[in-house]
């Protein structure tokens, strides 16, 4: 091409947006990392340095909230991706009915956290939920749960809430890679009389390396940084049992107005995110050839 | 090849049903819940189907619990986000699949590191820019956020849709007298529609459901989206469990409708689309 300014001039309107509402204020979660900020206290404003770095790493709630996270970032990848496996293989073989059922079992994908949390609510509730009315029904519970209220149980119903939305995402994008997979290579194994167990293990989750690895990566940093869901169906309670480091950075924002710490925590979970998807990549060798 | 009838129970059909049944489930007894009479909702025993069913629960949420003005609130942003996005996605997917040029590659791993990017971080910033500029309140900082965390993924969706045009039909337009511009204009675009459709589409998805953002900067209850109307209503000290279960019926109304359209293009067109959550 002669005009090698064009694609410049193309790409303009999107580097300006990035720049301004992207680049800009993240820089500036770093500089206010650095400060005392909170609007409602004008008086604490100031320099601070590593002040706030510091109180974070006594921070008991800091704590709490990274280990929620780690726990529900393995948990919903993890889970995830088995079910979603699970999903992908049965759509992927062929039979009357598929259409309808993968159209069906993808709905989830399309909602948003906020209205999963809603039907979500409307099945744990304790005066007009679901589950507790089957569960004493049928004799699986004595009396009804408070399911979300509940310290031991409020985790496991979140997961469970936001698996329901998150699966379809590994079903879709396992489904599409297995697509591309040769029929031939069935084909053959069978013909050499390999179960379908073993061909499962030796040709399927060979050509779908790839795919899981970006998948599993994407969806933990997704999951990580996940606020809707559990911000609007615990708010990250009770005492801080479904309070991750993005729910407790959107606390910072929404409720104490503690600017400043909160950007300062939002900067470590950016490094710990940096430094998760840095090794992850590594130790996956992603994008080598063996 | 014949598969026995054993494995067609228990490696399709019974794992298939139990899925099916969890993923309807919910959306099911929030349709029951939404068309109950008041009274029944909390009468026991339970009942499993609305009897009587009524729609009182969607006139008190329509109008009640303002989601006429939510519903309006919502469908204004995310129609000027999408119009935005998608004309920034045309014009971004047509430069990456057009032109070689220094930065290429660069500039595609920030189009997919912006996935990356937390949002709850972005939230004390973001709040200030817009403080600055004087939009809190006002939708327009909804539609900026909307639009600038939406271009990118749809860039590259469309990118692949404009590779799949022959680039000699837009030389031969120009070779026949056409401008350049007026190439793009009237061959790129007219082939291009099946993209744009898909990229709006996913794009109406993403603003209809966007959340974070809205919460922090709409505070004024004549601008809330739908989301925020829903949280509203979910923390009501009072709260009608009819009216919400309509309002949640109502909020999935628009995003299952484009996801029926958008679900043949979700597996064949996927592959390159995974970075989407």
């Amino acid at each position: 091409m002669k005009k090698t300014y064009v694609p410049y001039i193309l790409l303009a309107p999107a580097v300006c947006l990035v720049l301004a509402f992207m680049v800009y204020p993240i820089g500036n979660v770093f500089y206010l990392s650095l400060r005392h900020y909170n609007p409602t206290k004008p008086w604490i404003n100031g320099f601070a340095g590593f002040g706030n770095f510091v109180d974070i790493l006594s921070d008991k709630d800091f704590w709490n909230a990274l280990k929620v996270s780690v726990k529900w970032v393995i948990s919903e990848v993890l889970l995830q991706l088995v079910f979603g496996m699970l999903i992908a293989l049965i759509l992927n073989q062929k039979f009357k009915g598929r259409g309808i059922f993968r159209a069906l079992t993808f709905i989830p994908w399309a909602m948003s956290g906020v209205l999963t949390a809603v039907l979500w609510s409307l099945i744990y509730n304790q005066s007009v939920g679901l589950l507790n009315n089957i569960l004493t029904k049928t004799g699986l519970i004595k009396s009804p749960n408070a399911w979300l209220a509940n310290s031991g149980l409020v985790f496991g119903s979140v997961v469970t809430a936001e698996l329901w939305r998150g699966i379809p995402f590994f079903a879709i994008s396992l489904l599409a890679a297995m697509q591309s997979i040769p029929e031939e290579l069935y084909e053959a194994a069978n013909v050499d009389g390999s179960s379908k167990w073993k061909s499962f293990l030796y040709i399927t989750l060979p050509s779908l390396k790839e795919t899981i690895i970006l998948t599993t990566l994407l969806r933990s940093v997704w999951e990580f940084n996940s606020v809707d869901l559990i911000y609007s169906l615990t708010g990250g309670g009770p005492v801080g049992k479904t309070t991750t480091l993005s729910i407790l950075i959107a606390n910072h924002a929404t409720k104490t107005s503690n600017y400043g710490y909160g950007s300062a925590i939002s900067v470590i979970s950016f490094l710990i995110l940096a430094i998760f998807a840095m090794i992850y990549l590594k130790a996956s060798r992603f994008g080598t050839e063996e | 090849m014949k598969t026995k009838l054993s494995d067609k129970i228990f490696r399709r059909w019974l794992p298939l049903v139990l899925i099916n049944i969890f993923v309807l489930i919910p959306i099911w007894w929030t349709l029951v819940t939404s068309l109950k009479q008041e009274g029944d909702i909390l009468k026991k025993p339970v009942r499993y189907i609305p009897d009587p069913a009524t729609l009182e629960n969607y006139m008190r949420a329509w109008v009640n619990c303002r989601f006429d003005r939510y519903f309006f609130n919502s469908m204004r942003i995310a129609v000027v986000s999408v119009f935005f996005i998608v004309v920034i996605a045309i014009i971004t997917g047509y430069a990456l699949s057009r032109f070689q040029f220094q930065g290429k590659n660069g500039f595609m791993l920030m189009l997919l590191c912006i996935q990356f990017i937390p949002h709850a971080v972005l939230l004390i910033p973001l709040f200030q820019i817009f403080n600055t500029m004087g939009l809190i309140g006002k939708p327009l900082s909804v539609i900026l956020v909307c639009i600038t965390f939406q271009f990118p993924f749809n860039s590259i969706l469309i990118r692949g849709f404009i590779g799949g045009i022959p680039y000699t039909l837009e030389e031969a337009a120009q070779i026949d007298g056409c401008s350049w511009l007026m190439a793009v204009w009237k061959v790129v675009i007219p082939m291009l529609i099946p993209g744009i459709v898909t990229t709006a589409a996913f794009a109406f998805i993403g603003v209809w459901n966007e959340f974070l953002f809205s919460m922090m900067f709409l505070n004024d209850a004549n601008n809330y989206t739908i989301p925020i109307g829903l949280k509203m209503m979910q923390g009501e000290y009072n709260i009608s469990y009819g009216a919400l279960a309509a309002g949640a019926i109502i909020a999935m109304s628009i995003p299952v409708a484009l996801f029926a359209y958008l679900q043949k293009y979700l597996v064949t067109g996927m592959g390159a689309g995974a970075v989407k959550g």
